[in-house]
């Protein structure tokens, strides 16, 4: 089969990944809008409380715009969002966007900060312990290895947040336990974050180079009589990269999400403390907002790590183009 | 996939550990309300947050309630709502996944989209959507946690009843004329079912996480209602007084999140199969004896006498295998699977696996000894002097790296070649197996090549560095006929042009014949005859013989029916004292059985195993 | 009886722009009772060929006429199919007998009990002891499973048995045992048969008529030996020359 050299391929490919994005933003949009609108009961009335008088609920529904009609409210709700703004705090009328401005980073930096320490170290660590335990070699470190990272595996990140917390900061107060203090105060949080998915992908890493290592490619090497490093770094290395980071890539989702968790137990001043605050609340405004930047945040990482896969591996773009 | 091995996965420790903890969850989760379920909801308030003490095992809460009661009676509802939600999304996953097989094309991707579109939510965001429009609570967290679920069930489903669409077994059916509902429900489901319960099975545990998760937010169990999540959700206040408040909850979710994913893992391993997987010997490196002088020859190149490859559990594909290979000649190895023909050409080419063991009285290739050599030693005499072409083309091409850089990649390691020169040199090569437009050709990825192209192509990297002798793995069994012509042919060239030995593997003997001057026939780990090509008319151990017979040529009798061999070739671990051939064998007489016949040389360089067929020759030639 | 007669059988894989016209409006006949061989290479569209007689693949253009009534898509019991690879034809989860009995029900009057015996009665047919119905095909090896898919064939009561590649997962001892068998059923039940290979020398063999199929088109049609002896089209010249050959008595080998 002889498939043409690809700018257009590319760029088609490209082209339909950002129209899905755009779907998937628009549903979205449209579930967050209905999210408030449809949910039984008055959502001010709720916000507000039922001591409120009824004029207060009236005028707040009126600021908010929520007494027009559907549709009209629609169409404000996407030319607002088109124009940056996000709604507004059903209790108090703050601005969604300028709670979602002092919030992100906060957010950003704790899942950047493990992101990194995940990539950094998985797939290294994953093809050390493949090629020392290849062929059935060091048997006690393959049970080891596989142990502690099945356990890590099966732990949620906010119970080890706990456990962190537990053992760090009450048992022997290492590190400090709430909100940021100093760099001290991004160990425990990031660590709780990255501890799960590097287990995981340490796993993965070894099961594709051990399944690389035993491919009929390196066999090939190995009759070509290369050096060990030339064959680990060359040949067996470039091909777990692919399948390694499409499932990095799946994690981002879930890091931005364990982090509302982890945020939660560490009280870190993030969009997800203020997610779970508004969601006790009841405040529908600001959870409508910031779960709308939520969503398109981990849509846009989804993208981005598609679009990253797709330049890396020529090969799996080319082959969807042919499906 | 013995009932055997799955007896292992389900008995071995792991196995044994998840089933004996499900259990007792569930049986927790069935008497522990009755039991402690008062004690749990029991207020005190002169006994707050207390530390671990008589009456109270682990302590208690915040309003004085015993943690331990409570962990224990939390366990139905944590248990329950992780099973509901669970068997909710995996119903309507499988339907979501399975209904668009029966619509049309256009259907089947909408689907599909739709369910990407699905997937790419996280958990916890739908779940927080869902709380939102239903209101916080256990149904909307079961409801919240069951929709998380469907895109994933759905696209299991979907890839799998693909699979099976697609399947043969189902295309034969339909031929057959099975009726539709008989298909699906004796075709498709059962080969679906199992992935699917084991799917069921992990996620049970995952969902367990993530409801405490909600549950921990706050926006999953309501009071007075609790489950662990809300448990560890409230103890967390209270880490630094009473830290078991926290640590039980978190303990059982731990406990039961790792029973259900283990019971999973372990039956995933049981279907497929791989538990008993023996641990392999180490290759044993023994020190060979020195070389008599008088064996050296100066006319053979490969000199292999006595080779024995043991696999890991006392399997011996090849014993007491001896030949040799003089400069130029081409020799071809022919069998049947499990013959160990080509077990014999990667133990020469020194690339089994390390869990082989190797033994060899004699191993010499250039002059040098092989035995007992280090890898880097071997890498140090073999780089230069051995090439070696593997079966199959498709996969023996590193996918993600250029094809001129393969073959660049020899010289540069074994001769320091600078990169520019090695890769005009890869170019060269490639030119020398006639691949038109080299210079473009080197530059591209294996994926762009056909297999003819890729075969030679590893030809060509094989010659790279002009070696003494080239090992081929049935170089041609995954090619066209016209194709596998021209690939027998680029050997032969080298064997010619260069003076380049070459042993080849296949099993046909009428492809061999056409190419190489001698021929070992193997069988059951042996070589039962060794013979000129030109004198294959008169091969004599019955085997060879047969083998000439079962296979149609162009000149074939078609009035007559084809030679057949009885029976089946014993595998390796069935061989026995006697000839492996006698079960089949037209010849065999009962002392057959007793004595493996050695392999006699006969005249002119010929070798044959067998007494009796030696016998019929010599009269035969009187 | 057993006419086979495609008449410009036209098949296209894909839509739209991407779709690739894999059969170009083929003619094929086999007489009743005879044995036509399909031969080609990878990509020559064989396989295809197969699939659209058996009614599994559904013809762009084109006719296939069983004794000039045409075939109805997958279900027309007058047409059954073996397949190239027994491993991936049986159902895993089903024993043998089984199987067979399966499709003795649909396409026969036979009560539940005779059909047992019917099984074994094919099985037999295809030189198979009876014990066999009662193993899963797991338990079987390639050759064994072949057999079993040819009798389950048989046990449609076909007029038309399509055969494609069936023995090119096969040893060559074991390949030898399934083409008797092929000629032995031939000749006891008067099969009509369409032969696929890309082996030559098993196509000659087992065949009365051979057609080349290359990219799709039919190149050339004829008696077996004739088409072999004497090629005309360069690309049948070119398979024949492919074959490889053994040296016949006597035979001086060049080079």
């Amino acid at each position: 089969m002889k498939v043409k050299r690809v700018p257009a391929g590319a760029a088609a490919f490209l082209a339909r990944r950002l129209a899905r994005l755009l779907v998937a933003v628009l549903v979205v949009v449209t579930i967050s809008f209905a999210m408030v609108h449809l949910t039984p009961g008055d959502p001010i009335r709720t916000a507000l409380g039922p001591t409120a008088p009824e004029e207060l609920v009236a005028a707040r529904r009126a600021a908010l715009g929520l007494d027009q009609p559907l549709l009209t409210q629609y169409a404000a709700y996407i030319r607002g969002l088109l124009t940056g703004d996000l709604g507004h705090s059903f209790v108090n009328g703050q601005s969604v966007a300028e709670v979602v401005a002092t919030r992100l980073p906060g957010t950003v930096q704790l899942a950047a900060l493990s992101l990194g320490l995940v990539l950094l170290l998985a797939v290294p660590t994953g093809l050390l312990v493949a090629v020392l335990t290849r062929d059935g070699r060091r048997r006690g470190l393959e049970l080891g290895y596989t142990a502690v990272t099945s356990f890590f595996h099966a732990i949620p990140e906010y119970l080890l947040a706990v456990g962190l917390v537990f053992l760090f900061a009450v048992t022997w107060p290492v590190f400090p336990v709430a909100g940021i203090t100093g760099p001290s105060s991004y160990v425990l949080p990031v660590l709780s974050l990255a501890i799960v998915p590097l287990a995981v992908l340490t796993r993965i890493a070894r099961a594709e180079s051990l399944r690389a290592l035993g491919a009929d490619y390196v066999r090939t090497a190995r009759g070509k009589r290369l050096s060990p490093r030339l064959i680990y770094f060359r040949h067996v290395l470039p091909n777990t990269l692919t399948a390694v980071l499409t499932l990095g890539g799946t994690m981002v989702t879930g890091l931005i999400v364990s982090s509302v968790l982890v945020e939660k137990v560490f009280n870190w001043p993030g969009l997800g403390s203020v997610i779970v605050q508004s969601i006790e609340l009841q405040d529908y405004g600001l959870v409508q907002g910031i779960t709308l930047v939520y969503a398109v945040v981990v849509l846009v990482a989804n993208l981005i790590v598609d679009v990253l896969l797709g330049l890396l591996d020529r090969r799996t773009t080319l082959r969807e183009e042919a499906a | 996939m013995s009932n055997r091995s799955r007896r292992a996965a389900l008995t071995g420790p792991l196995g044994v550990a998840s089933l004996i903890l499900v259990a007792a969850f569930v049986v927790l989760a069935v008497v522990a309300p009755p039991l402690w379920g008062e004690r749990a909801d029991l207020v005190d308030p002169g006994a707050m947050n207390q530390g671990p003490g008589p009456g109270h095992p682990l302590g208690t809460d915040n309003l004085g309630r015993d943690i331990l009661a409570r962990a224990l009676v939390a366990t139905r509802l944590s248990l329950a709502m992780a099973l509901v939600a669970t068997l909710a999304g995996a119903v309507a996953g499988t339907a979501l996944g399975v209904l668009p097989t029966a619509f049309g094309p256009r259907v089947r991707r909408w689907f599909a989209a739709v369910i990407d579109v699905w997937l790419a939510f996280p958990v916890l965001l739908l779940a927080m959507f869902v709380a939102i429009m239903l209101g916080t609570g256990t149904t909307a967290s079961v409801i919240a946690l069951a929709l998380t679920m469907v895109p994933s069930f759905a696209r299991l489903a979907q890839t799998l009843s693909a699979s099976v669409g697609g399947s043969e077994y189902l295309a034969a059916a339909k031929v057959l004329g099975i009726p539709r509902h008989r298909q699906l429900l004796r075709y498709v489901l059962p080969n679906i079912a199992e992935p699917l319960i084991l799917n069921t099975t992990i996620s049970v545990g995952g969902g367990l996480l993530a409801l405490s998760s909600l549950s921990f937010l706050g926006i999953g169990v309501k009071a007075p209602d609790y489950d662990w999540g809300r448990m560890l959700g409230e103890g967390l206040s209270a880490i630094y007084t009473t830290p078991t408040a926290a640590l039980a909850p978190a303990v059982m979710i731990v406990l039961a999140g790792v029973a259900f994913s283990m019971l999973g893992e372990t039956l995933a391993k049981a279907v497929r199969g791989d538990a008993g997987s023996t641990a392999p010997r180490r290759a044993v490196r023994e020190r060979p004896a020195p070389l008599a002088a008088e064996e050296r020859d100066d006319d053979v190149l490969l000199d292999v006498a006595g080779l024995r490859v043991t696999f890991p559990g006392g399997v011996t594909p090849v014993r007491e295998v001896t030949f040799r290979v003089r400069p130029g000649e081409i020799v071809g190895i022919v069998g049947e699977s499990g013959s160990g023909k080509s077990v014999t050409a990667l133990a020469v080419a020194g690339l089994l696996p390390a869990s082989a063991a190797v033994h060899a009285d004699r191993l010499t290739f250039d002059g040098h000894d092989l035995r007992g050599r280090t890898e880097a030693e071997l890498r140090g005499l073999l780089g230069t002097r051995l090439g070696f072409v593997p079966q199959d083309p498709m996969t023996s091409l590193n996918p993600a790296l250029r094809v001129g850089r393969q073959l660049a990649e020899v010289v540069e390691h074994h001769s320091g070649t600078p990169r520019a020169s090695a890769w005009r040199l890869a170019v060269e090569r490639l030119a020398g197996v006639r691949i038109a437009d080299p210079e473009r050709r080197a530059a591209q990825f294996p994926h762009e090549y056909s297999g003819g192209m890729r075969q030679r192509a590893l030809i060509a990297m094989a010659q790279m560095e002009r070696p003494k002798l080239i090992i081929a793995d049935e170089p041609t069994t995954a090619l066209d006929v016209t194709v596998q012509r021209h690939v027998l042919r680029l050997i032969a060239e080298a064997s010619r042009e260069h003076g380049t030995a070459a042993i080849v593997v296949s099993h046909d003997i009428a492809l061999l014949a056409g190419l190489c001057t001698r021929l070992l026939v193997m069988y059951s780990g042996r070589i039962v005859e060794e013979i000129d090509v030109a004198a294959l008319p008169r091969a004599a151990h019955p085997y060879t013989r047969a083998l000439l017979g079962a296979l149609p040529d162009l000149d074939t009798d078609r009035s007559l029916p084809l030679t057949t061999i009885p029976g089946r070739p014993p595998t390796p671990a069935e061989f026995g004292a006697g000839c492996a051939f006698a079960p089949r064998c037209g010849l065999a007489a009962p002392e057959c059985e007793d004595d493996d016949p050695p392999l006699l040389t006969l005249d002119g360089g010929r070798r044959l195993a067998c007494p009796r067929a030696h016998k019929e020759t010599v009269h035969g030639n009187a | 009886m057993g006419t086979l007669e495609i008449r410009g059988l036209t098949v296209r894989y894909g839509r739209g722009r991407s779709a690739v016209t894999v059969l170009h409006g083929i003619d094929l006949d086999v007489p009743d009772g005879g044995v036509l061989g399909l031969v080609g290479e990878s990509g020559s569209g064989k396989s295809t060929v197969a699939r659209a007689v058996a009614g599994l693949v559904r013809p762009a253009a084109g006719s296939i006429r069983l004794d000039g009534v045409e075939v109805r898509g997958a279900a027309d019991r007058r047409v059954q199919m073996v397949f190239q690879d027994p491993y991936a034809s049986l159902n895993p989860r089903m024993a043998v007998g089984e199987s067979i009995e399966e499709v003795l029900a649909v396409h026969t009057p036979l009560a539940r009990r005779d059909r047992a015996a019917e099984a074994a009665r094919l099985l037999d047919l295809v030189r198979l002891p009876a014990q066999v119905a009662g193993r899963h095909p797991g338990d079987l090896s390639g050759g064994m499973r072949q057999r079993v898919a040819i009798a389950r064939a048989l046990a449609a009561r076909p007029e038309m048995l399509v055969a494609d590649e069936i023995t090119s997962a096969l040893d060559a001892s074991v390949q030898a045992a399934v083409l008797n068998l092929l000629r032995d059923i031939r000749r006891e039940l008067g099969l009509s048969m369409l032969f696929i290979s890309h082996n030559l020398a098993v196509v000659r063999y087992v065949s009365d008529d051979v057609a080349v199929l290359n990219l799709g088109r039919v190149v050339e049609t004829g008696p077996a030996d004739a088409l072999v002896g004497s090629p005309r089209h360069p690309y049948t010249r070119e398979l024949v020359d492919a074959v490889p050959r053994l040296p016949a008595p006597g035979d001086h080998l060049a080079g």
